[in-house]
């Protein structure tokens, strides 16, 4: 690592292996993979002093995870701020722990999204009630939709095609079918045909809501997992190499009258960012960003200054996010929620699978990976949305 | 007729824009302060936070912002409709507002961004309170 200040790293993580597990609740998914990863950094059960969840799962509430855990954490966070909550609870454990409040955090989520058939993507519009779904109920916007808008809006004002776009899908199914956990997820959900895909079958994938096809929305899947980030004291007794963690940036956007609609909250958080941490996007060797869709990638790539705004889709053509291209960066080179994890909050496996670059230890691994980035979207991106982003770096 | 999901009271921020839908009416607010345009409806200024508020009537004349055509709502009420589309709407005086386009011959083809359209009051078989959308100006 360079000069950067040693303020916490990851020390521990466990991504829960099955995509459709009908023998498990969300709850145990959290507590079985807290456990695992605690293992993974060779530390013990009664070392975690900070719990960071979304307050999601069976019987969520009142940060009952505390209670299911069993534990009596000094810190407790429940932000929520959907798909990237987990960026958010990284950056609070980091300050949790500068400030000297913690020493070991956990992140922990669980989902059944598949098992229970939830219509993540095509339930929409909301129910009204409240001063914003009142004006949404009637419309049937669903979160697909909602995300189409903004990629017609990119289409209209910057020339973008799906040819495009679908370079996204088409990395990530590659990097999947690296990964033996993304194809037995493929499998396991039945999606059709289990192999490298081609910009032309993307294209050639139903339409869910114009402009995006099936093969650019992202999978329905359980899982979960944990991420355990620790103090530079106890990354001295952990197992593995420490992934450290350079800089934090959260922020929310939202529509409004004159805004602009391609632009994300990621314009906010990765200045902040990168600025903490002392680099740019342009040093990163790995870029994990939340593909609920191939518009939030594309959105995302620009926001976080890969490349000018409105000019992704030219930067995408060619494989140029595929691992073993150097042009690079490495696109979630773990198949993403695109084909290998979405059980509805992805932000967690973000973490995860940069930490596994920066130690070495991926599927579609990055010959000596240094820089990572990790950024977390939840939400609605034409509307209201988060977004959180952690740089980090091997040690 | 549609039969739209419809926004449920009492909803303090909403109650007049909706009451105002049942006499064909769009309305919208501008801060007397600022004089910024208010929208969704609220009790304060989004820019300077001044509960000054007046209420305007729109002339529902519009731009096409962006919009999706959804193909797939495993919600009933849309399940049944068919494909049907949502759009961001750019008001001429100032907001922006979903809503839907609609009165195309296809929707997957014939909407496109930029396109002018203008306000319509869609009545519902369910509910008093109609529902704003558009159709080609």
């Amino acid at each position: 690592m360079a000069t950067q200040k040693r303020r916490a790293a990851i020390v521990g993580l466990y991504e829960w292996p099955k995509r459709k597990d009908p023998d498990v609740s969300a709850m145990q998914i959290k507590a079985q993979s807290i456990k695992r990863a605690l293992d993974d950094a060779g530390l013990d059960w009664k070392d975690v002093d900070a719990v960071y969840d979304a307050g999601d799962g069976e019987g969520a509430g009142l940060a009952n995870i505390v209670q299911y855990l069993g534990l009596r954490p000094n810190v407790i966070d429940t932000t929520q701020v959907g798909g990237s909550s987990y960026e958010f609870h990284a950056a609070h454990a980091v300050r949790a722990i500068e400030e000297g409040k913690a020493n070991v955090a956990v992140l922990s989520y669980g989902s059944k999204a598949a098992t229970q058939r939830i219509p993540i993507g095509t339930g929409g519009g909301r129910a009204g009630g409240s001063w914003s779904t009142n004006m949404e109920a009637p419309y049937g916007m669903t979160l697909i939709a909602n995300y189409a808008m903004v990629a017609n809006r990119h289409m209209a004002q910057y020339g973008t095609t799906s040819a495009q776009l679908a370079e996204v899908s088409v990395a990530t199914r590659h990097h999947a079918m690296r990964n033996p956990q993304a194809v037995q997820a493929l499998n396991d959900l039945g999606v059709v045909g289990v192999n490298d895909i081609t910009v032309d079958d993307v294209l050639s994938s139903r339409m869910i809501a114009d402009p995006l096809h099936l093969l650019e929305c992202c999978l329905v899947t359980d899982g979960g997992g944990a991420v355990i980030i620790a103090s530079p004291e106890v990354v001295a007794r952990t197992k593995k190499k420490p992934v450290w963690i350079l800089g934090t940036g959260e922020a929310m956007s939202y529509v409004t009258n004159d805004g602009d609609i391609t632009t994300s909250a990621a314009a906010q958080s990765a200045p902040t960012a990168f600025g903490q941490a002392g680099v740019t996007a342009n040093e990163m060797d790995i870029a994990m960003i939340y593909d609920s869709f191939s518009i939030t990638v594309a959105v995302m790539l620009e926001d976080l200054g890969f490349c000018k705004k409105g000019e992704v889709g030219s930067f995408l053509e060619g494989g140029r996010v595929r691992f073993d291209n150097p042009g690079g960066p490495a696109l979630n080179t773990d198949g993403g929620g695109l084909s290998s994890n979405h059980p509805g909050m992805r932000g967690i496996f973000l973490l995860m699978e940069a930490a596994r670059q920066l130690r070495g230890e991926s599927t579609s691994q990055v010959p000596d990976a240094k820089l990572a980035v990790a950024h977390g979207n939840g939400g609605f991106l034409g509307s209201l949305h988060s977004g959180g982003t952690v740089v980090m770096a091997a040690d | 007729m549609p039969d739209r999901p419809m926004p449920v009271f009492p909803e303090l921020d909403t109650q007049a824009y909706w009451e105002a839908t049942k006499e064909n009416k769009l309305l919208y607010q501008q801060c007397n302060v600022c004089n910024s345009v208010v929208f969704t409806p609220r009790a304060h200024c989004t820019n300077c936070g001044s509960n000054d508020l007046k209420t305007l009537e729109s002339k529902g004349e519009g731009t096409v912002y962006t919009y999706s055509v959804v193909r797939q709502n495993r919600q009933p009420a849309f399940a049944e409709m068919g494909a049907y589309s949502i759009a961001y709407i750019d008001l001429d005086e100032g907001f922006r507002m979903l809503s839907s386009v609609v009165g195309v011959g296809d929707p997957t083809k014939d909407i496109k961004v930029g396109m002018r359209v203008k306000v319509d009051f869609e009545e519902q078989d369910s509910s008093e309170y109609k529902v704003p959308v558009f159709r080609p100006a």
